[in-house]
């Protein structure tokens, strides 16, 4: 139990008559990588954004690092440790990157003034250690437009690992990236264990899926359906489970 | 050459460099055309005199143009406060405190209302604020009943006086120093300030400014706020200067200052702008005037002339903008 960082129990979520999230009951443990499979409307969004507080569930429990907590707002699952990477919304396009990566949490004096030269120097570190940019054309002046989807998805997984993240949330980190950027991000995503970070990822491709979680879980309608181990299922198996539940609309559970 | 062009400095100010340019070929024009005037300090303390009357408001503009806002009742936001401050100052005997604390602190409630409207109540800033343009000019005509309020007894000579509009060295109007000082300032807090650096996140991309924890509704709202507060203050100073309160004050301002910042290289979009542009812009827009009527050209001049300025400026940026892209 120990290795548990965060646990739902219960979790329902309604919006108006529509019931999004189904007794939902998951665990997400210390350096793991979970990905969210299921198709569209299945409640994989919802549930994300209860974990980053972007909705409040209607009941249920949440315990982080084993207490139980209530998540109102973004920002109060960013001061726990939990840090959503959004593909489209990550950065802004016209602010220098060193601007980008401290938006929101600046290093400033005691009047609010910024201390720009050392938030150039830590977003420099940044830039070397945690996304390993090698690249000359790109610098901490750079303005983010001129980066490319994956480069820009690299600086926002730098960003939450500085700021000691235990728990990044992905929604569709790949959506949009070419073949090789996608690859890049993938790697990000696996590098994340190294560091000890856990991570939920939502992609819809289940070759991206198989690739980098460490363990799935299905949604269909709301309600989990399936949780298998990398070790216990493979691609193929992986792939049919979808089939079936897409044909069936019931899966065949045999964990 | 190459090298300077290429600098570092030089590809990050190039919104500066291009105004500062047209700032200089313009005031070369006017000297070579116009070398009796412009060799004379007469018309550089004439500019002095007038041009922050608008150029205050422009700077402050600046920071909601930034945003990717507009707000468009800052001249009756100048009227109703001026109202305010001259009404307070005659019934007070010529108390300068509570007169500026009551017109500033009406000129901030009313960036307020703007602020609330367009983030809670979730109109558009260009909406919003002809209506707010309309409401404050329209009480100043019911309060003031038409008639002007001159405070010549109560302001002239006084300390405060002085301190607004008396000239330094016989020479230098305390207003433009003023408006030196604040845009020194307002440069300082767009680009150093935790408030500043929220502004462009805010006007570049509301969503993911949002998404970086930023509280976007606070900005927005603290920034029609400041407008409302630095609009106060330009009606105050204009007050000073000509002793006089009339009830169409401030409703000249809206098109001269909006077009320093325009001109200025504040891009519209909102993410990107520039304070010292703005001063600039207020150089160049608040000169043509009297420039043109020097370099011997009929009066009818003007409007064209200040249109040639404002198109061929933000000609001139959006092919930079392209270019970047």
């Amino acid at each position: 139990m120990t290795d548990q960082l965060l646990k739902l129990e219960n979790i329902y979520k309604d919006f108006g008559n529509v019931k999004v999230l189904k007794n939902i009951n998951i665990t997400i443990n210390k350096g793991e990588v979970v990905a969210l499979i299921g198709d569209n409307g299945a409640g994989k969004s919802t549930l994300i954004k209860v974990i980053t507080g972007v909705h409040t569930p209607n009941s249920g429990k949440i315990f982080f690092k084993e207490n139980e907590v209530q998540i109102k707002s973004v920002s109060q699952s960013r001061k726990m440790g939990i840090e959503a990477v959004y593909q489209e919304r990550a950065l802004c396009d016209q602010q220098e990157l060193y601007r980008n990566i401290f938006a929101g949490r600046e290093i400033t004096n005691s009047f609010g003034f910024l201390k720009i030269k050392e938030q150039r120097k830590e977003a420099e570190r940044i830039l070397r250690d945690y996304i390993g940019f090698t690249s000359k054309a790109i610098t901490v002046d750079s303005q983010v437009m001129g980066l490319s989807g994956g480069e820009k998805q690299g600086v926002a997984f730098g960003r939450s690992l500085y700021f000691n993240s235990d728990l990044i949330v992905l929604d569709e980190p790949t959506m949009g990236l070419s073949i090789q950027e996608t690859e890049k991000v993938l790697n990000f995503v696996k590098g994340l264990k190294n560091e000890n970070k856990s991570a939920i990822f939502i992609d819809h491709n289940i070759i991206h899926v198989y690739g980098a979680a460490d363990r799935f879980i299905i949604l269909d309608r709301g309600e989990v359906v399936g949780e298998f181990l990398k070790d216990q299922i493979s691609r193929e198996e992986l792939v049919q489970k979808m089939i079936q539940l897409h044909e069936s609309g019931k899966i065949k559970v045999d964990v | 050459m190459s090298s300077i062009l290429n600098s570092y400095f030089v590809k990050t100010h190039r919104l500066e460099i291009s105004i500062t340019i047209i700032a200089i070929v313009l005031f070369l024009i006017y000297f070579f055309g116009a070398t009796h005037v412009f060799t004379r300090f007469p018309i550089y303390r004439a500019f002095m005199q007038s041009m922050p009357f608008f150029g205050i408001i422009a700077i402050s503009a600046t920071f909601v143009v930034t945003l990717g806002e507009i707000d468009l009742s800052f001249p009756s936001i100048v009227g109703i406060t001026s109202l305010t401050f001259g009404m307070v100052l005659t019934s007070t005997d010529g108390n300068f405190f509570i007169s500026f604390t009551l017109a500033t602190a009406l000129g901030m409630f009313a960036g307020l209302i703007n602020g609330l409207l367009v983030t809670k109540i979730g109109i558009p800033s260009i909406v919003a604020t002809i209506g707010t343009l309309f409401f404050w000019r329209g009480l100043v005509n019911v309060i003031s009943q038409g008639s002007g309020i001159a405070i010549v007894d109560e302001a002239d000579g006084t300390w405060h006086h002085m301190i607004f509009v008396d000239k330094l060295f016989n020479l230098i109007p305390a207003q433009f120093i003023w408006f030196v000082v604040l845009t020194g300032l307002m440069q300082w807090v767009y680009r150093y300030h935790k408030f500043g650096n929220h502004i462009h996140f805010v006007g570049d991309n509301k969503a993911s400014a949002q998404m970086m924890g930023i509280d976007v509704d606070r900005v927005k709202i603290i920034a029609f706020v400041q407008l409302g507060f630095f609009s106060a203050l330009a009606g105050i100073f204009t007050m000073y200067e000509m002793l006089y309160f009339w009830p169409t004050q401030g409703s000249g301002l809206m098109l001269t200052t909006l077009a320093a910042v325009f001109v200025g290289g504040t891009s519209v979009f909102g993410g990107k702008g520039t304070v010292y542009g703005t001063f600039i812009g207020v150089l160049i827009i608040g000169s043509l005037e009297s420039g043109i009527v020097a370099l011997g050209l009929s009066g009818f001049y003007v409007q064209f002339i200040n249109g040639l300025m404002i198109t061929i400026a933000v000609t001139i940026y959006a092919l930079i903008q392209k270019r970047k892209n």
